[in-house]
């Protein structure tokens, strides 16, 4: 028989029953809250008379409606009230059911996908959900992490575990070592112009190859929060010692006396060597350029010496319909020069580049130097509380200021636009976020995804350079 | 939940791949804590020409005369006709919640991205996925003939043309035993509850340290 993919495992560790009509009933033993996707949720419970079936597996948080400013007058400083009252319905459904929050003012309070990990509540091998799709973030920790709608939530509430089928595994393979300059953004990137938005629907990616394993934990997050604009549900990178000195020592993570034996099971944790994957793919890392989105899909990505393509070389007509389309909305001409687009706002933020070692690069590039007079605005939206704290321990925030960068508190900010953070109607943007959907960062906007090193040397320039060339 | 046996319709057809769950209902909805009312502001976008508010009374919003279902021959469809990879993006049921509160009830797309398909069968839509060429030539027969209908057949899971041409599809037992009866699936699940604890037992002996409260 075949070994066992890291897929595999998690599957078969958290399988309760299989049921003859090929579902399953998985066990979930984390679940994250957040304010968007929850109030129906809990409104059900109630309607159905049903109480949450283990509370201390639910962790909560707001982070799509926070203000990312005046944080001090907490739930009062929320300016639309639709949003506010959304806030304070979460803070009412945790209060009811006595499940763990962190509240507005609490320093631990942050994006849901940099918390649980900060807090440990993300531990290698568990099964993690939420209400999001960015959920595939965890699975950097080898979880089996996916993002659920808020009927899920629901069962998850009141059951503990979900219906699920089993995916396909597929492997990506990134080997060789990455240039200078050149992160875990830029892989994911690199990833989803190659295998497309939807390359990755109905199976689990693991990230694998040397590259990935000479990333950090926030890079491996990086790389796992974007599986799901590569079409899968669950990314995943297996365990080494990166991912055990990470969790050490954090409030959710094994006692003493637990730790020798979760690390000995952790260890278990990675694809066995004669596992069968039903597709890989394979990348070469040193070949890998600083990323620019170009279009209104993640998949329409370039490395930035690269051009913005043209609609006339493209041969599959819907793909050829979807560039005229993008290139439109975003107001560019085919064969243009990336480092010709001219930008109006800078975001660095979100779940999938607010850590602090993506403040920490994003700072090195600005140091010393003063954002263009051309912008409108750069911003840097720290992921947490914590992340915040640590930053300006380190004297980054003095760094962002003193170049012209605004410095915020945490939440999902610019990336979806909920609070009072968004782009104009035709404003171009260099942001660190997920999507470049139309619309997504306010109201006919136009997100390009890069990296924050990318994104800051952009603020510098008022434009998009190279980041390599400024490293120097 | 409401079931779906068989449902006959009128078919929209939207002609564009990748559509993503910002596209069928733009964020600034998101803040309801309702199921209902998302209707008005499916594709807000697309459909308006200015920008939507939560809470707007949107009869009295421009239109974008170009959408599909401003045009009144499409108004009253109820099955989706779509390109690859619909429903791409978010986690957000609003996207179905606002698909069905509009009057769908069917999807059909080549592809579906995993987790809308998952939320379509929680709410009483059924997504149907057909190849590539069914889906081309479905379009072609919709621009075609004015009020042209399809009628699906989810216990026969089949899906039949005004002119009796039939495509079959498939689609897994459980979701179609549930969307057939309109079970609510906590219920099911529940009636394992005892296997569920069982489970649970095991894995606060082998692996106490999933059980942690925070320090
Ligand atoms: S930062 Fe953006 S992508 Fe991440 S959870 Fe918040 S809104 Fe979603």
């Amino acid at each position: 028989m075949a070994g066992k993919t890291l897929y595999d495992k998690l599957w078969d560790d958290h399988l309760v029953k299989q049921r003859d009509d090929g579902s399953a009933l998985i066990y979930i033993d984390r679940h994250l809250l957040h304010e968007v996707t929850s109030p129906q949720a809990f409104e059900g419970l109630r309607l159905a008379g049903r109480k949450p079936w283990r509370i201390d597996a639910n962790i909560a948080t707001p982070d799509h409606n926070v203000p990312t400013t005046d944080r001090e007058r907490g739930v009062e400083g929320i300016v639309d009230p639709v949003s506010r009252i959304q806030v304070e319905t979460l803070d009412r459904n945790c209060d009811e059911f006595g499940i763990l929050e962190f509240k507005i003012k609490d320093q631990r309070q942050g994006i849901v996908h940099v918390i649980g990990p900060e807090q440990g509540a993300t531990l290698p091998g568990m099964s993690i959900v939420c209400g999001d799709s960015h959920t595939s973030t965890h699975g950097a920790f080898g979880c089996l992490a996916h993002g659920i709608g808020t009927s899920e939530v629901e069962h998850v509430l009141a059951t503990q575990c979900l219906v699920q089928q089993k995916m396909k595994n597929m492997l990506v393979k990134v080997d060789g070592k990455l240039g200078a300059g050149v992160t875990g953004k830029d892989v994911v990137l690199a990833i989803i112009g190659k295998i497309g938005t939807a390359g990755g629907t109905g199976y689990a990616i693991e990230f694998g190859g040397e590259a990935i394993h000479d990333l950090s934990m926030e890079a491996r997050m990086t790389i796992c929060n974007m599986a799901i604009e590569a079409g899968a549900r669950v990314g995943m990178v297996s365990v080494d010692d990166t991912t055990i000195d990470y969790v050490r020592g954090r409030p959710f993570a094994p006692s003493e006396e637990q730790w020798d034996a979760a690390v000995e099971y952790w260890r278990t944790l990675h694809s066995d060597a004669d596992a069968v994957f039903d597709k890989v793919v394979e990348l070469d890392g040193s070949e890998i350029q600083p990323q620019v989105s170009w279009g209104t899909s993640p998949e329409m990505v370039v490395g930035v010496e690269g051009n913005v393509p043209d609609p006339d070389r493209e041969e599959d007509p819907i793909k050829r319909e979807g560039i005229v389309r993008a290139l439109k909305y975003m107001g560019l001409q085919p064969n243009m020069k990336i480092s010709d687009i001219k930008l109006d706002r800078v975001f660095i933020g979100s779940c999938t580049n607010s850590r602090i070692e993506d403040l920490r690069e994003a700072a090195k590039v600005v140091k010393g130097r003063k954002v263009s007079p051309t912008l409108k605005q750069a911003m840097v939206v720290p992921g947490s509380g914590l992340v915040k704290a640590q930053a300006e321990q380190e004297g980054l925030d003095k760094i962002f200021i003193e170049a012209g960068l605004e410095w915020r508190d945490p939440g999902c900010s610019m990336c979806l636009a909920m609070n009072a953070d968004k782009l104009g109607q035709g404003e171009h943007c260099a942001s660190t976020s997920n999507r470049n959907f139309e619309g997504r960062q306010g109201f006919g906007g136009r997100t390009h995804l890069v990296s924050p090193a990318m994104a800051a040397a952009a603020a510098i320039n008022g434009h998009f350079v190279d980041v390599r060339d400024m490293m120097n | 939940m409401r079931a779906l046996q068989q449902h006959k319709g009128i078919v929209a057809p939207m002609d564009r791949s990748n559509v993503d769950t910002d596209m069928i209902i733009p964020k600034q909805f998101l803040k309801s804590i309702k199921r209902t009312g998302f209707g008005p502001n499916l594709f807000d976008e697309l459909r308006y020409l200015d920008e939507g508010k939560p809470d707007q009374d949107c009869a009295n919003r421009p239109l974008n005369p170009d959408f599909l279902l401003n045009q009144p021959r499409y108004r009253n469809a109820s099955v989706l006709l779509a390109r690859r990879n619909f429903g791409c993006g978010s986690s957000r049921e609003h996207a179905p919640w606002a698909l069905d509160d509009f009057g769908f009830r069917v999807i059909i797309a080549p592809s579906f991205a995993d987790i809308f398909y998952n939320n379509c069968f929680k709410n009483g839509l059924l997504p149907i996925v057909l190849s590539e060429e069914v889906v081309e030539k479905l379009f072609q027969e919709t621009y075609a003939n004015e009020g042209y209908q399809l009628d699906v057949d989810l216990e026969a899971k089949r899906v039949t043309t005004p002119s009796g041409e039939s495509f079959d599809f498939e689609v897994d037992d459980f979701r179609r035993h549930c969307l057939l009866n309109g079970l609510d699936d906590i219920g099911v699940t529940l009636e394992d509850a005892e296997q569920i604890r069982a489970y649970e037992e095991q894995r606060r002996e082998t692996a106490p340290w999933l059980f942690n409260a925070g320090r």
